[in-house]
C-alpha cells in the first residue's frame, strides 16, 4: 500500500512537484469551473484553450520550451480573443457562442502553422498535452501565483458573480458591477487555462476544470459544497492520475483527465441527483 | 406641490429607431401610488426599463430625484432558474442597495430578510432550493427582495402575472403598505377594476401617453377608446419624426403615433407634450 501511494512521491522529487502543482491548479481551476458550468459556458472554456495555443507556440517559437514567455504569449492571446468575442457579442448583433467560435478558430488554425513552421510534432504534442512531470521551480512558481490571484479575485467578487449568475438584470438594476465582473472571471478562466498548460497541455487543461466541476453538479444543489466538492474530486484525480501515469507508465496529463472522466462517469450513475436515485420509484413519500 | 420622484422631459425610449414611448413629458410625485395601463405593446415595460436605467434613451432624459433607491420587479426576469441557490439567497440579493460588493451581512440584515419572507407568507422557505418554487412563490419571493431593498422608488411590471387571487390581495396589501411609507410606486397592471379599486393615479399609454392623472378621470371611456385604436405595429416607411418642425400641439395628438419614425437629433423640442401633460396635474398624495 505503502509502495503504491506514497512510494513515488517520497522517492521522487520530480513527482512531488507534479503532485504540489497538479493540486494548486484543482484549488484554483475547479471553482472557476463550477462557475463557467453554471453560466453554461462549458464550452466556451474550451474554445478558450484552443484560443491560447498561438501565444503559447510564439513565445515556444522565440524562445524554447521556456515557461515565461510561453506563458505570457499565451495570456495575451486569449485576453485578445476573450476580449474580442465579448466585445463582438456586446457591440454586434452576434451572439457571444458564434463570436468565440470564430475567434477561437482563427487562433487555434494559427497556433498549429506558427508551431508546425519550426519544430517537430513532439514539440507540437508538448504544447498541445503537456508534461507534469517535467514542472521546474518557475512553472511552480507561476501555478502557485496564478492560484493566489484566483482565490482572492473569487473571494473579492464572489456577491457580484453569484448576482450576474443568478439574475443579471437584476444586478444591472442595482449596480455597474455587471459587465466588469463577465470580462473579469474571463480574465479567470484565461488565467487557469494558461496556468494548466505547462502541466496538462492547453488542450486538456480544460478537463480539470470542467470534469471535476460537471461531476460535482450530481450531488449536491448548493453552490457552497458545490466547490468543495469539486475541488476535492480535482485533488483526487490528480493523485490518482500521476500514480496511474507513475505505475503503469502513462502519459500523466490524460490519466488525471481520465481520471477526473471516471468520477465523472461515476457520478452521473451514482450521484443524489443522478441516474439512479432519479430513476428509483419512490414507494414512499410525505404527506406535504 | 408635491416633491418630484421622477421627472420625464421629452422622454423617447425605443429600439432599433423605433420608438416605443413618445415624448413623454411630466412628473410623478414623491410618494405617489400610479398604475401604468395600456394594450400590448404600449411602452409600458420600456418606460420602466428607462426609469431603471438599464435602457439608455433616444432622446430626452428621465430624472430620479438625488439619492432615490429604486427596486425594479421586471415583468421577464432573467433569473436561471437552475442555480443552486436557495430562496433565501436569492431574496439577500435585495441587500445589495446597502451592503454592495463586500460588506458582510449582519444579523439584523438576516433578520430583515426572514421578515420580509414572513409579510409575503413564506415563512420556512428559507432552505427551499429556487427550482422547486411554483411560478406564484416565485412572485412572492421577488416581493420580498424588494421588501428588503427598502427602496424609495419601486417599480412593478405586471406583478399579479401567474398569482392566484389570495396571493393578489395579499400583494395588494404589501403596496398599500409601501405607499403608506411615502414610498413612490408605479406598478404595470391590466385588470382595470383592480387598478380602480386601489391606485389613486392612473397613467394610460399608448407609445404616447393617452392620459395621465387621477385614475377615475384618466380611465374614462373616451380615453380607453382611444388607447384601443393604438396600433403597435412599426412601420420601416415611417416618417422621421422632427417634432420641432411640424409639432404643433393641436393635432399632435389627434392622430396616431404609429407612423412616426425617429430622427432625434435635436432634444430641446417641448411641442409634443399634447393634452397628457395638460391632464396631468402632477397631484400627488402628500
Amino acid at each position: 500500500m505503502y509502495d503504491f501511494l506514497i512510494a513515488p512521491f517520497a522517492d521522487f522529487a520530480f513527482m512531488r512537484s507534479a503532485l504540489y502543482g497538479s493540486l494548486a491548479l484543482a484549488l484554483s481551476s475547479c471553482p472557476v469551473g463550477v462557475f463557467l458550468m453554471l453560466r453554461r459556458m462549458s464550452l466556451t472554456g474550451d474554445a478558450m484553450a484552443h484560443a491560447i495555443l498561438p501565444g503559447a507556440a510564439t513565445g515556444f517559437l522565440l524562445f524554447g520550451l521556456n515557461i515565461v514567455p510561453m506563458t505570457i504569449g499565451g495570456l495575451i492571446a486569449g485576453v485578445v480573443v476573450a476580449l474580442g468575442a465579448g466585445a463582438v457579442s456586446r457591440f454586434t448583433i452576434q451572439k457571444e457562442d458564434a463570436s468565440m467560435a470564430a475567434f477561437y478558430l482563427i487562433s487555434l488554425a494559427l497556433g498549429v502553422l506558427m508551431v508546425s513552421i519550426r519544430g517537430s510534432s513532439v514539440d507540437l504534442m508538448h504544447v498541445l498535452f503537456g508534461t507534469v512531470l517535467a514542472l521546474n521551480d518557475a512553472a511552480l512558481t507561476l501555478i502557485g501565483v496564478i492560484a493566489a490571484i484566483t482565490l482572492v479575485t473569487l473571494a473579492i467578487f464572489w456577491r457580484a458573480l453569484v448576482a450576474e449568475c443568478l439574475d443579471p438584470l437584476f444586478l444591472r438594476s442595482v449596480s455597474r458591477f455587471g459587465t466588469p465582473v463577465h470580462f473579469i472571471f474571463l480574465a479567470l478562466v484565461v488565467l487557469n487555462l494558461v496556468g494548466g498548460f505547462q502541466a496538462l497541455g492547453t488542450l486538456l487543461s480544460v478537463g480539470l476544470m470542467m470534469l471535476p466541476a460537471a461531476a460535482a453538479r450530481f450531488w449536491t444543489v448548493r453552490l457552497e459544497p458545490m466547490i468543495a466538492l469539486a475541488v476535492v474530486i480535482g485533488a483526487v484525480s490528480c493523485v490518482a492520475g500521476l500514480l496511474l501515469s507513475y505505475h503503469f507508465s502513462l502519459p500523466s496529463g490524460p490519466a488525471i483527465i481520465l481520471s477526473a472522466g471516471a468520477v465523472y462517469l461515476a457520478s452521473i450513475v451514482a450521484g443524489t441527483r443522478g441516474i439512479l436515485s432519479s430513476r428509483v420509484r419512490h414507494h414512499r413519500h410525505r404527506t406535504a | 406641490m408635491t416633491e418630484a420622484s421622477l421627472t420625464f422631459r421629452d422622454l423617447t425610449l425605443g429600439y432599433y429607431s423605433h420608438p416605443a414611448v413618445h415624448h413623454l413629458d411630466g412628473t410623478v410625485a414623491r410618494g405617489s401610488l400610479t398604475a401604468i395601463v395600456g394594450p400590448n405593446g404600449s411602452g409600458k415595460s420600456t418606460l420602466m426599463k428607462g426609469i431603471v436605467g438599464v435602457l439608455e434613451p433616444m432622446s430626452g432624459e428621465v430624472l430620479r430625484r438625488n439619492g432615490a433607491r429604486v427596486a425594479y420587479l421586471p415583468q421577464q426576469s432573467e433569473i436561471d432558474r437552475s442555480f443552486p441557490a436557495r430562496v433565501v439567497d436569492l431574496v439577500s440579493l435585495g441587500l445589495w442597495p446597502k451592503r454592495g460588493l463586500l460588506g458582510r451581512f449582519t444579523a439584523e440584515d438576516r433578520a430583515s430578510v426572514s421578515k420580509a419572507l414572513m409579510a409575503v407568507g413564506m415563512e420556512g422557505f428559507e432552505a427551499r432550493p429556487i427550482d422547486t418554487l411554483s411560478g406564484g412563490q416565485l412572485q412572492r419571493a421577488l416581493f420580498a427582495r424588494v421588501l428588503v431593498q427598502d427602496a424609495d422608488l419601486i417599480l412593478l411590471d405586471e406583478p399579479f402575472n401567474a398569482v392566484d387571487a389570495k396571493t393578489v390581495g395579499d400583494l395588494i396589501e404589501l403596496i398599500k403598505r409601501w405607499h403608506g411609507e411615502s414610498r413612490t410606486v408605479m406598478v404595470v397592471v391590466h385588470d382595470l377594476d383592480l387598478v380602480r379599486a386601489h391606485f389613486p393615479e392612473t397613467l394610460l399609454l399608448a407609445r404616447h401617453p393617452v392620459a395621465w392623472g387621477e385614475t377615475r378621470e384618466t380611465l374614462l371611456p373616451e380615453n380607453l377608446l382611444k388607447a384601443r385604436r393604438f396600433n403597435e405595429a412599426w412601420s420601416d416607411d415611417a416618417p422621421w419624426c422632427d417634432a420641432p418642425e411640424t409639432g404643433d400641439h393641436a393635432h399632435a395628438h389627434s392622430h396616431d403615433h404609429a407612423h412616426d419614425g425617429h430622427d432625434h437629433s435635436h432634444h430641446d423640442h417641448h411641442h409634443h407634450d399634447g393634452p397628457a401633460e395638460h391632464l396631468h396635474t402632477g397631484s400627488g398624495k402628500a
